[in-house]
């Protein structure tokens, strides 16, 4: 079916009618690093724009004229913005994010340790929760109201209801303090093997795990469902297909891109949630890091570490539009 | 819709929500000691006298809940009621106007949604004086943006039915199609949306009075209080788990009255996803 | 009546119930099909028919022991060669469904899957129900797609569903119901969704199927020209209950019952067409159009409509003539071209109208479900018109709205309804009441009847036709159905893929010589005959043989 349109020819309309999946990739690929771009001018000029003065808060009390213009000579803080802007952000590209103002350390140093850590966190939290979430939802649909599916959803909803850092103590205090089972605080360190690794990290995993796993488990349940009741699995019935047949071979291949959009929004949620679970764990991450520079209102810090989570969210994001599109039929064979 | 029609499950949400108003409301008439009086030792066990024992300064745990249900709720509510108000007028707007002003709109909403929020609140917090208004503006812009994106799918829902054309062939103006075309239809999705901001709002705020950036001692909130006797944990004390319980209880029941009124809702718009 | 010896299909007493959930009520038990009994033997095709809500669909889906959104067999029973298949259980339907009986859904883009092949999806149950191996199938399948006239058989099957047509894609679930040799196929409106000229392929498509692999069939549709052309017996049914039953010779040229003569005698009228005036109400003049991506949907269109007078607009779909209304409307601003209104023109976007023009053209949708706001009672719907533009307002407004729901043929006793209270027609006619209430000098009625049953559309055409003597009202009435054109019309237009082909008064515009289009608009169009289909097909078989 032909429809010929006149339409305006935009840049790479060749590309777009002639590999319109890889043209829809790039375009989103290019779509998140100008998001990334934007994000970086709002971080570092928002902050810049939003009124109290770092030197001042950090002098207190002692902030006289003088002392608050060394300070502010001392950590460059007297240079044009836009120059400030251009050097930071050629630094990040080049993984120099500058020197933290309160341990006058590299902050790019403390990130390469912990980031590795945070990501190794939410990684292995993320290999646990998957499948048993996916697993879940698919379990409480083919028990559709019934009990199994009942008790799912109450336990679902509180998990989702309890703030992380509740769950948290509360599996402190009976595996960690009570049962003596677990390892409180979860220090890992340099040389750690990674059997002991994960030993150590055991309690800081269940807990993200029991939050995320809540969420993504009611989303698959409902992206499910929703392909549960179309009109092609009525199909199906009518002919005689077993239910199972039905599920695997129908249901299945149309539930595939809402999952993967599910599965990949927590993912990113996963990212937030590392941040509490290091406070509560004492866990040598970035989002430990964050907070702590927050409190002390160490710009640099809190600029890198916002940055980069940033970056890992909308990278995740991306992610989950890129296989959302692949697993989408009607886009993998155009007309 | 008649009282028989609203499921246990509900009820038991709707009562929780009523005693925390409670607590809220007559606070300095229900509490049995002040917010900030010291009245024993530090974390003495829990008896006849102080319900949930006292804290990590010797306070009655349960008068500071009471009042720290105050502050919560308070500070939740305000942020809520904010943030909805403008992302629902946001959203109607550039639902019904289109063209620029919804993409501009739009891509600004994008933009402030690819900054995970807790992150943003931490980056914004650093700079900004510590006040309780800077906290709720800041909770209630963040949070506007996931109403902006439910808000315009739930208008644009309504706005491609005939009869919002039919109004504007009429001649009517913007103003009467968003609130007499448009908005009667969206008040049951709108309504679960709210709901569920709010218990979002609650859980927000507590994480950030955790991390020690939300509500500022000696102010009792419930996220405070967690902080303050965490250190507890270590030893056995579970004093930090009382306060952590009635956040969870408190978010457990807005949730069960949302999902109620979401069951009750045709259109499914406007799932769980608060990150 | 027919045989009842060598039955295929014996139905007995069938009754089907569902529950209901009226909001704010207790949930109550209703009764869809109430007794409804038949036989079909081998090789022979009984049309359902009735309007909506007369539970043909239901009984179709019966035949496959299926209740579709909480329908419960109740009652009676349902013998496929000897088996009551309603006494069956699970593991013995399944291995009835898509072997011995297959269905034929109304929407064939939604029923099948959209992520796998369409050949893969057409041989899949006589695969797996053991009747073939899959070459025997796929062989099987391509000669199906030949006798369904789908274009390249070869390659068709390698084809995803939403990479072919609405035509093709019914021809294709036809293709999946007749693989596995099925002893019984149940249509469930298999054309209602397409236009007139792909609905003739269609149905000569499923015809010659059917004669050629002598399988019985349930035809169900509520359009009683086409259940003409390809039934055996009708059985005419209403509330759930058999209203007639007999030969298609006996229902279409002797219906003994008043409701099936009334579906019978649909449209026979014609109305006696107006002369030309001077000077138009409504001047269209070379009028293009074009989406913002620039994709043109107009081309130079000039027509005329003079007061009083009924012009229709008479096209499939894609041919701009519901685009033409939006333009009129000011929805869509032409590109080239002017309106012009009573002598003047008319601001081309609606944003820049005076509320006067506003006021004057009125128009009527397709689908009053959604042209009413759910959340507004009949007395607002009817009266903001009548605060917005003559400011009426307390006793002086519902006195007016009294005398308009006179004037739609309703009591006063809906005035505090709401439009999910009232029926089909009856929000038809409060959207009539609606636009009366502007009293409007011309009214753009698209396709007004469309989405109604064919008694109910009836009312409403008859309706419009007494407004329009009483208050010199005009109107631009957009459809797709010849009928209603030869019914109402006074001047016809003919539009296709964006463009004029015909226009003038009505008896020039359908009388010979034709140009092309029109031409086969009005072949295709099906009649109230027996042997239409056949004569047509023969013609063109001959047209294609001397060619």
């Amino acid at each position: 079916m032909s429809n010929s349109t006149e339409t305006e020819s935009l840049p790479g309309q060749r590309l777009r009618e002639r590999f319109p999946l890889l043209a829809l990739l790039i375009e989103r690929m290019l779509l998140s690093v100008l998001l990334l771009f934007a994000v970086s001018v709002l971080i570092f000029g928002g902050v810049e724009a939003l009124p109290g003065d770092f030197a001042s808060t950090y002098l207190g009390q002692s902030a006289t004229p003088q002392a608050v213009a060394n300070i502010r000579a001392e950590l460059g803080l007297d240079r044009p913005l836009v120059t400030r802007y251009f050097e930071w952000l050629g630094g990040a590209v080049q993984g120099d994010f500058g020197t933290s103002w309160a341990s006058r350390n590299s902050v790019s140093e403390q990130v390469g340790n912990r980031l590795g850590n945070s990501l190794f966190l939410a990684g292995f939290a993320a290999v646990i929760a998957v499948p048993l979430a996916v697993g879940l939802g698919m379990l409480s649909v083919h028990f559709r109201d019934r009990l199994p599916d009942k008790i799912i959803n109450v336990i679902s909803l509180a998990a989702i209801s309890l703030p992380e850092f509740f769950i948290g103590y509360l599996l402190i205090l009976y595996f960690a303090v009570n049962f003596g089972i677990a390892t409180f605080p979860a220090t890992v360190f340099e040389g750690m093997g990674l059997l002991e690794r994960i030993k150590a990290i055991a309690l800081p995993t269940a807990t993200l795990v029991l939050v995320v796993l809540a969420h993504m488990m009611r989303m698959t349940r409902a992206a499910i469902l929703s392909v549960m009741s179309s009109a092609y699995m009525e199909t199906a019935e009518l002919k005689g297909l077993s239910a199972w047949r039905a599920i695997v071979k129908h249901a299945a291949p149309n539930a595939l891109a809402p999952i993967i959009n599910v599965v990949a929004l927590n993912l990113a949620y996963l990212v937030v949630g590392v941040v509490v679970v290091e406070v509560v764990f004492v866990y040598p991450g970035m989002g430990q890091y964050m907070v702590d520079a927050v409190t002390v209102r160490d710009m640099p810090v809190v600029q890198a570490c916002g940055l980069i989570f940033a970056a890992v969210y909308i990278f995740l994001n991306m992610l989950a539009d890129i296989l959302a599109i692949v697993a989408n039929p009607r886009l993998r064979h155009p007309r | 819709m008649r009282l028989r029609d609203i499921s246990i499950t509900a009820w038991i949400g709707m009562i929780g929500i009523a005693l925390a108003l409670i607590c809220a409301v007559f606070a300095p008439l229900i509490a049995p000691y002040g917010e900030t009086e010291v009245v024993g030792g530090v974390w003495q066990e829990a008896d006849a006298q102080f319900f949930f024992g006292l804290d990590n300064l010797g306070r009655d745990i349960l008068s500071r809940l009471i009042y720290g249900a105050r502050t919560t709720l308070f500070v939740a509510l305000a942020a809520t009621v904010i943030s909805f108000s403008l992302g629902i007028l946001l959203s109607f707007i550039a639902a019904v106007s289109g063209g620029v002003i919804d993409t501009v709109f739009s891509r600004f909403n994008d933009l402030m949604m690819s900054i995970p929020t807790l992150i943003f609140a931490l980056v914004v917090l650093a700079v900004l004086p510590q006040h309780l208004v800077v906290l709720i503006l800041v909770m209630a812009i963040l949070d506007s943006t996931r109403v902006y994106r439910l808000g315009r799918a739930v208008a644009l829902d309504v706005a491609v039915m005939e009869f919002v054309e039919a109004a504007r062939l009429r001649g009517e103006g913007t103003t009467w199609i968003i609130f007499r075309e448009i908005l009667p239809n969206t008040l049951s999705p709108l309504l679960a949306e709210f709901g569920l901001r709010f218990a979002f709002s609650i859980l927000f705020l507590s994480t950030l009075s955790f991390l020690g950036l939300g509500i500022q001692p000696p102010t009792a909130d419930w996220g405070g209080m967690v902080k303050e006797n965490k250190d507890g944990i270590i030893f056995g004390i579970s004093a930090a788990l009382v306060p952590g319980s009635a956040i969870a209880a408190l978010a457990v029941c807005v949730n069960l009255v949302v999902d109620w009124l979401l069951k009750r809702t045709s259109s499914l718009k406007g799932g769980r996803g608060d990150a | 009546m027919p045989e009842t010896s060598s039955n295929l299909l014996t139905v007995r007493n069938l009754k089907i119930e569902a529950t209901s959930y009226p909001p704010g009520e207790p949930p109550k038990r209703i009764t869809i099909v109430d007794g409804v009994s038949f036989d079909l033997q081998k090789g022979r095709v009984l049309g359902l028919i009735g309007e909506s809500g007369a539970g043909k669909s239901t009984i179709g889906l019966s035949a496959l022991a299926y209740g579709r959104g909480g329908a419960e067999i109740t009652g009676g029973e349902v013998i496929l060669n000897g088996t009551n298949i309603l006494a069956l259980g699970k593991g013995g339907i399944r291995k009835v469904r898509g072997a011995r009986v297959c269905y034929v859904a109304q929407s064939a883009a939604a029923a099948f899957n959209p992520a796998h092949r369409l050949g893969d999806q057409v041989i899949e149950a006589s695969v797996k129900h053991g009747l073939m191996t899959k070459e025997e199938a796929r062989k099987r399948a391509l000669y199906l797609f030949r006798v369904l006239g789908l274009p390249n058989p070869e390659t068709f099957g390698d084809r995803f569903p939403h990479q072919v047509s609405g035509g093709q894609l019914q021809r294709a679930m036809t293709a999946m119901a007749l693989c596995p040799n099925p002893e019984l196929i149940v249509f469930d409106e298999p054309t209602t969704a397409l236009d007139v000229t792909t609905q003739i392929d269609v149905l000569a498509a499923i015809k010659h199927a059917i004669e050629e692999t002598d399988t019985a069939a349930l035809y169900i549709t509520h359009d009683l020209a086409v259940v003409a052309q390809i039934s055996d017996d009708i059985m005419v049914l209403r509330h759930g209950r058999t209203v007639e039953y007999g030969s298609v010779k006996q229902i279409i040229e002797a219906p003994t019952q008043d409701y099936t003569r009334a579906l019978v005698n649909v449209r026979q009228t014609a109305r006696q067409e107006a002369s030309d005036q001077s000077k138009p109400l409504l001047k269209v003049d070379n009028v293009s159009a074009q989406y913002s991506n620039g994709f043109k949907v107009l081309h130079g269109v000039s027509l005329h409509l003079c007061k009083g007078q009924t012009l229709a607009i008479v096209g499939e779909s894609g041919s701009g003539k519901s685009t033409l209304a939006r333009v009129v409307t000011g929805l869509l601003p032409p590109s080239e071209g002017r309106i012009t209104f009573d002598g003047k023109p008319l601001t081309p976007a609606l944003k820049n109208r005076p509320r006067e023009d506003l006021r004057r053209i009125q128009l009527i949708y397709q689908m009053a479900d959604t042209a009413m706001n759910p959340r507004q009672t009949v007395r607002d719907i009817i009266g903001r018109p009548l605060a917005f533009y003559d400011g009426l307002r307390g006793a002086a407004k519902t006195a007016r709205v009294k005398e308009l729901l006179d004037q739609i043929e309703m009591g006063n006793g809906f005035i505090d309804r709401y439009p999910a209270e009232l029926s089909g027609g009856q929000k038809q006619r409060v959207a009539i009441a609606r636009a009366l209430a502007a009293r409007p000098e011309l009214i753009l009625c698209d396709e007004p009847t469309s989405a109604l049953d064919p008694l109910v559309a009836e009312g409403i055409l008859k309706l419009l036709m007494k407004l329009q003597e009483e208050q010199q009202l005009s109107y631009v009435f957009i459809t797709h159905d010849i009928a209603i054109v030869r019914a109402i019309a006074d001047s016809v237009a003919v539009m296709h893929r964006g463009r004029l082909v015909r226009f003038g008064p009505k008896s020039q515009a359908l009388s010979p010589p034709f140009d092309d289009y029109t031409d086969l608009l009005l072949k295709s169009v099906p009649e109230m005959e027996i042997g239409w289909l056949e004569r047509v097909l023969n013609t063109r078989r001959m047209e294609s043989a001397g060619n």
